[in-house]
């Protein structure tokens, strides 16, 4: 791998940018591996590459049925916080956040973490509770927040009308290191660094059947042709529970539609993110200059990346009223992504019934900000079988009542 | 917009005149039932990519809640039908066997 510098692109422009190689390597399936990864998106690749960088295990293969990157990673609104209620929420998705402060050095990629702040809004008078009760156990568990007042909010974002009519904007949660990335980089930088480090990401390679012997895992049957391993991640998000019945077991998730939009460019107006979850739109800024917005789930199962049209026209009319400077702007694209929704909100990283297969899914409407933090633990698991960060997010705490009940402390899906 | 049939009111209803319910044909366990059981009913779900037959809920009509057939990989709908019902009527497995043939 080549190593991008600035004198990398000052001698590229020497010689008419001939000296560029591919950012990853295109790989045909190997009979045997250590370890599959189902899934190339942001979580299958970063569990890989701590799986080389933190455990030096190389021997893996990323298999994708799509392309690289395809999934909920292209099709998220990228916002990075870590404000969340629960000691293990907090733990894993701080590690997530503090991962990607350093996450373009580390990986030589440009990822653009932008930490230019996140603020959640408190509209109601229950919202205010919360996000007080938030922030008090943010600054028990290290996390820096902040509860904020309207003027404060105003002066952060001057675009925002605080005053209503409907819901006034009455404080808010603010976590200054909270931010975006972008998010197609976070993918391909992964990919790169994981290319480099000899692993084999092959694309269009769909997991049709697991082979198990004796209650343990031995391989995959793909679409292109079998292939042997010990062991088996499965980081699928929307499909998680169409692999986890290939395999044999069944998961306590739901795949429903989330989508998002983007309106026509402007000249930057806004330089922070704004999540308002009592009338339920996110919106930011892209570099761009694109306000890129965020809604609700629809309630019903789907797996076909399109959603019901009106949850945008909900969506858009709550930012209206918060943000009337959105009411002339044209919308350029509106997409969906399937997200895998557990019955506490919250994530699983977890062993399975079936020995040597592991899965991480769950993260329903909120895994682009967890990327590094889910890798980095799920390496852990995968490669020793136990990690502190994962230790709450077993599947089988549904059984045992141990809920990681972030839906109540959120008030929505998040 | 999905449109469903309310078996109920005998009219079709938009997506936004309706509530959402889950799976359905979902056996309740008994106070006695042990943990397993338990996570069975309230939280592990087949989540098909295909057929699903799940609940929904006239809410802003009649106010009742029937089931429905539907496809989650096509968002084809094949049918809707009583509530008061353990597993789906025969026309509407007729009904999906003829779509799927």
């Amino acid at each position: 791998m080549k190593r991008y510098s600035a004198f990398a692109v000052a001698r590229e422009a020497f010689r008419q940018h001939t000296g560029w190689t591919r950012a990853w390597g295109r790989a045909e399936p190997k009979a045997r591996y250590d370890v599959i990864v189902v899934g190339a998106g942001g979580h299958g690749l970063a569990t890989a590459y701590y799986l080389g960088k933190n455990f030096g295990i190389t021997n893996v293969a990323v298999i994708e049925k799509g392309w690289l990157g395809g999934g909920n990673t292209g099709r998220n609104t990228t916002i990075i916080r870590s404000n969340y209620l629960q000691d293990p929420s907090a733990a894993i998705y701080e590690k997530s956040r503090s991962l990607y402060e350093t996450m373009s050095q580390d990986l030589n990629y440009n990822v653009m973490f932008s930490p230019r702040g996140v603020m959640m809004l408190a509209q109601t008078q229950h919202e205010i509770r919360g996000y007080q009760r938030t922030a008090h156990a943010n600054s028990l568990q290290g996390v820096t927040t902040e509860f904020i007042t309207p003027e404060r909010v105003k002066e952060l974002c001057p675009i925002m009308n605080i005053d209503g009519p409907r819901y006034p904007v009455l404080g808010a949660l603010w976590q200054a290191r909270g931010g975006t990335a972008r998010h197609d980089a976070v993918a391909w930088g992964y990919a790169r660094a994981c290319s480099d480090m000899g692993m084999d990401i092959i694309q269009q390679c769909e997991v049709t059947g697991v082979q198990t012997s004796d209650g343990r895992v031995t391989g995959v049957t793909t679409t292109r042709g079998d292939i042997q391993c010990d062991k088996l991640a499965m980081v699928v998000a929307g499909h998680a529970s169409v692999l986890a019945q290939k395999a044999g077991f069944q998961l306590p998730i739901e795949s429903v539609a989330l989508q998002a939009l983007v309106s026509e460019p402007i000249k930057p107006c806004m330089d922070v993110v704004v999540m308002a979850n009592t009338v339920h739109g996110y919106l930011s800024q892209s570099d761009k200059g694109e306000m890129v917005i965020g809604g609700g789930t629809d309630g019903y199962n789907n797996y076909t990346q399109r959603g019901s049209f009106h949850h945008i026209e909900e969506t858009v009319r709550a930012l209206v009223e918060t943000f009337p400077i959105v009411g002339r702007l044209k919308m350029l694209r509106q997409w969906g992504g399937i997200v895998d929704v557990t019955g506490d909100r919250s994530p699983i990283l977890s062993k399975t019934p079936v020995d040597g297969i592991f899965v991480n899914c769950g993260w329903g409407t909120g895994g682009f900000k967890a990327i590094p933090g889910s890798g980095w633990a799920m390496a852990e698991l995968v490669a020793k079988g136990h990690s502190p960060l994962t230790e709450e997010f077993s599947m089988f705490r549904f059984r045992q009542g141990k809920f990681i009940d972030e839906s109540v402390a959120a008030g929505v899906a998040h | 917009m999905l449109i469903l049939h309310c078996p109920y009111c005998g009219r079709d209803v938009d997506e936004t005149d309706l509530h959402p319910g889950g799976e359905a044909h979902l056996k309740r366990v008994g106070p006695d039932a042990d943990a397993e059981a338990f996570e069975q009913y309230l939280f592990m779900r087949e989540n098909p990519k295909g057929v699903h037959f799940e609940r929904w809920r006239h809410a802003y009509g009649c106010g009742k809640w029937f089931l429905a057939a539907r496809n989650t990989a096509t968002l084809q709908v094949y049918g809707t039908y009583s509530a008061q019902t353990t597993e789906p009527p025969h026309d509407i497995m007729n009904a999906i066997k003829e779509a799927q043939a």
